[in-house]
């Protein structure tokens, strides 16, 4: 059998940022393998704006996005296999694949990092009552199909789910001359950055109509309409608000799922909340060896947080392979959090040096203290005036208070 | 002129199809549809009952017990999934007698191996299971199967042996004629055939009559199911139905042969024979319905959702009569699945009674390549395939792991899928997780390229259901 020391599952940008990042720490024999055509992942068809701020401080493309770090891996000249779909990771990483030109084959790996991003939750899982017709598609299904094939998959349109997909095709509909007649949200608030909603949504007049559902889906073979309707505040719909709203297409934007069947299999242990491996401050996982980033680990709103992430994961794997942190590792510290705070990554901290947490939130808050407690001792407090589960929220944990740490538990709150 | 014409597509009409193809006939299948299986097949619950709830003496138990004996080597032959996973009928308490009277009837229905499990039994066979429930009926024979498979094999298989298939043909008129009949089209289209096969499921009454029989009557009773992700595959690993009333066999919770758990169906008798909605209090019922046969339903798992409708005829028992050359087979309700192979067997003798000249064939081949075979196949196998067919090597549906070249297949072999739809019934792609979110622009692209029609006219399941209205903007 073949033998890599870094094999790295996916080749969007998490994979990209790792590989290269692994490689300038040192690790030549790298393998990136890649199931769609080219490398780039989900960015290709991510043809707006408004990536690379904070990366590069200036506002790229999807695609510009990408080749930036494309030109990376090609000037390194690590390889990577395209068209190739990773069947199968053993626990004592034996990654399995196939392609056309190599067949099924297997490679034995020192070191693996899982970066296969996520999916969009589907149709299904919503349980929208009605008919089954064609015209409903997931918000990246419709952008696929607008901005990859050139074709459009609807005229007049209802988005379900203001995540920033369904914001972003809003306005891409729009512009393509569709007519977008509602963003439907079940929440009192987006889960979209504050940002394309003015951008893609106020700027083009389109409604956002908060704590609003599709309830009902109506056509034989195309949509015809759905109704939509009010909700109270456990989500239910009330009844008397139901209004029908006539158009051809129902999009979906109603969140996203890390895409962990590889990592489920290995048997890598998940966490409830983000749906990605639980992970250490160098995002290796519960096997030795084996290191997650970017939205496989968990959904991030900015993929300049996902090369930051990836970095990480890309250097971590280099020293593993090196065996440099191998004796490194005295103090397990568990991340908590209080249910206001939804989950954070890394969910433990086992060495000695500053780490970022990151952090989503379940709720809007508004005026409140982000606080990091250590038993009854509070070491952090941060003040915001706002915080919404649609943006990250990140506090540092500096190796002094790791240092000084009384307990072996941290627990994140909003106060 | 054909020998046998067959009007309609699902189960009952294949299985009959495949079962004459042996013959020197020249056979015709009618399909109204843009594909087989579109019918009541399409949404059922997927279940080979053992044949223990129909009324003794009726056909519907002679049928089932039958068909349910024949099932297995009908699938083997035309390679398609069956699993013998055993039913249970569960019963609180209250509800025993009735179970007792279902095991007597299984047991004077001749079905093997019924029995009735007590409550310590019955909770180690099935550690799912709501703690209340106090004994079952089981039925080991019994076994799950999935319907559009075994549909779409038999009529491969018939056609393979030289039966044809017009799809979009919706029969419109019937006419009489010397020595048969002229059958025609909604679109004004005519074929002539000695002997005509009805098994037009919920419209076999509107066919009867165009034969000069009005005394069919068939309604659609509706049946909301819930579909759960291959993860829940293992809740459970019998067949688990409630003790039943008689709208039907209750919600049942049981698994897939496809690795899948599936919740279903109500029972609602409407009038709307295409009326398929789901409704949300069809939702409702099914999970608290599920909830009083199991705990720790995993809900958060439900990757889609469906209604069917069972075609149920007025007589309580299936319809199938001979006159005068028409076969007509109506209210093939439940049991109908698990009886289609002898009602096809039922049919043949009906014919060959009623002095049908026909020889066997020479070349008659029953086995049809099982339409999974390349998932099945050892890492040496697949590279011999990829090695003559790069296509096989690759991934297009990365939920189900269906590769180009399977989806090829389903596009050239028969009965050649020509939508989205039909792709997903012969090869899963798009019945995962995401639910097609992923693969199915490529999949309308394999279809536009292996059908060489434009792209945007590739439809979901034919008719107006298409994905695209044409290009954008730019390509203008």
């Amino acid at each position: 059998m073949k033998s890599v020391d870094l094999v790295i599952v996916g080749g969007g940008p998490a994979g990209m940022s790792a590989a290269v990042a692994a490689y300038d720490a040192g690790i030549k024999d790298i393998l990136i393998l890649e199931r769609d055509k080219s490398l780039g992942g989900i960015l290709r068809q991510c043809i707006h704006n408004g990536f690379g701020l904070h990366r590069f401080k200036e506002e790229l493309t999807g695609p510009e996005y990408a080749y930036r770090y494309e030109i990376q891996v090609k000037e390194r000249n690590i390889p990577f296999k395209t068209e190739t779909m990773v069947l199968d990771i053993s626990e004592d990483k034996v990654v399995t694949a196939m392609n056309s030109t190599d067949g099924m084959f297997q490679i034995k790996a020192k070191a693996i990092i899982l970066a296969m991003g996520c999916r969009e939750r589907p149709k299904g899982a919503l349980n929208i009552a009605g008919t089954r017709p064609a015209g409903i598609f997931t918000a990246g299904t419709a952008q696929k199909f607008v901005n990859m094939d050139g074709y459009m998959p609807g005229k007049k349109v209802v988005i379900l789910g203001s995540g920033d997909i369904g914001l972003i095709m809003a306005r891409r509909m729009t512009l393509e001359g569709a007519e977008v007649k509602a963003v439907c949200e079940l929440m009192p608030y987006s889960g979209g950055l504050a940002r394309n909603i003015e951008q893609c949504l106020n700027d083009f007049g389109i409604p956002l109509m908060l704590s609003h559902t599709v309830v009902e889906i109506h056509g034989k073979e195309r949509v015809e309409g759905v109704t939509i309707a009010k909700v109270d505040d456990r989500r239910r719909p009330i009844p008397e608000t139901k209004q029908y709203i006539e158009c051809d297409t129902l999009l979906l934007s109603c969140g996203l799922l890390p895409e962990n069947e590889l990592t489920r299999a290995a048997g890598i242990s998940i966490d409830r909340i983000t749906s990605g491996a639980v992970v250490d401050e160098n995002r290796q996982t519960d096997i030795e060896g084996v290191f997650a980033c970017g939205n496989v680990l968990h959904v991030h709103d900015l993929v300049d947080y996902v090369s930051e992430e990836s970095d990480i994961a890309g250097k971590a794997a280099a020293r593993y392979i090196k065996g440099e942190n191998a004796a490194a590792l005295p103090c397990t510290v568990e991340l908590e959090t209080d249910g206001r705070v939804r989950y954070t990554v890394p969910q433990r901290i086992v060495g000695k040096e500053d780490v970022t947490v990151y952090f989503r939130v379940a709720d809007v808050f508004r005026d409140i203290k982000i606080t990091v407690r250590d038993g009854e001792r509070v070491i952090i407090s941060k003040k915001k005036q706002k915080v919404a589960p649609g943006e990250m929220e990140t506090v540092k944990i500096t190796k002094d208070m790791l240092a000084s740490l009384e307990g072996n538990k941290l627990t994140f709150s909003i106060e | 002129m054909y020998d046998v014409v067959v009007v309609g597509a699902g189960v009952v009409g294949a299985l009959v199809a495949r079962t004459l193809a042996k013959y020197d006939l020249k056979i015709l299948i009618l399909e109204k549809e843009s594909d087989v299986a579109m019918g009541s097949t399409k949404a059922n619950s997927a279940i080979v009952h053992a044949g223990f709830d129909a009324a003794e003496g009726s056909l519907k138990a002679k049928l089932n017990v039958r068909g349910s004996e024949m099932m297995e080597q009908v699938t083997r032959e035309l390679g398609v999934k069956y699993n013998r996973n055993g039913s249970l009928v569960v019963a609180f308490e209250s509800e025993r007698k009735e179970v007792e009277k279902l095991v007597a009837r299984g047991i004077a229905n001749g079905v093997k191996g019924v029995r009735l499990v007590e409550r310590k039994e019955l909770h180690e066979l099935e550690p799912n299971l709501n703690d209340d429930l106090d004994c079952a009926l089981l039925a080991p024979t019994g076994a799950i199967i999935c319907p559009y498979e075994l549909t779409i094999a038999a009529v491969g298989n018939a056609m393979d042996n030289g039966a044809e298939l017009k799809l979009n043909f919706e029969v419109s008129d019937i006419k009489k004629t010397d020595g048969g009949f002229a059958v025609t089209s909604s679109k004004g289209e005519t074929v002539e055939t000695k002997y005509l096969i009805n098994s037009a499921g919920l419209y076999s009454d509107k066919i009867a009559a165009m034969t000069g029989d009005a005394d069919v009557e068939v309604h659609p009773r509706r049946g909301d199911y819930m579909l759960l992700d291959r993860e829940c595959g293992n809740f459970c690993s019998h067949t688990i139905f409630h003790t039943p009333t008689k709208m039907g066999k209750g919600i049942l919770v049981s698994p897939t042969v496809d690795g899948n758990l599936l919740l279903g169906p109500t029972a609602t008798d409407i009038l709307d024979k295409e009326d398929t909605k789901t409704t949300a209090e069809g939702f409702a019922s099914v999970v608290s319905k599920a909830n009083d046969n199991v705990k720790n339903l995993p809900l958060n798992k439900v990757i889609t959702s469906f209604c069917g409708l069972r075609a149920v005829g007025s007589t309580g028992d299936f319809i199938i009569k001979m006159n005068d050359g028409v076969i007509t087979l109506a209210g093939i309700e439940s049991p109908g699945l698990s009886s289609a192979p002898a009602i096809a067997e039922y049919v043949e003798k009906l014919l060959t009674d009623a002095g049908m000249k026909a020889d066997v064939k020479v070349d008659y081949n029953p086995i049809r390549r099982p339409a999974h075979y390349f998932k099945t196949l050892s890492m040496e196998e697949k590279n011999e395939i990829i090695k003559k067919d790069p296509r096989y090597g690759k991934m297009v549906c990365r939920c189900e792991s269906i590769t180009e070249g399977e989806i090829v297949e389903a596009l050239t072999v028969n009965p050649r899928a020509t939508d989205i739809d039909g792709v997903k019934r012969r090869t899963r792609s798009g019945m995962g997780r995401c639910q097609g979110g992923f693969c199915s622009p490529t999949v309308v692209e394999l279809i536009a390229r292996e059908l060489g029609v434009p792209f945007e006219s590739v439809t979901k399941f034919g008719g107006a259901s298409v994905i695209n209205y044409g290009k954008t903007k730019g390509d203008n």
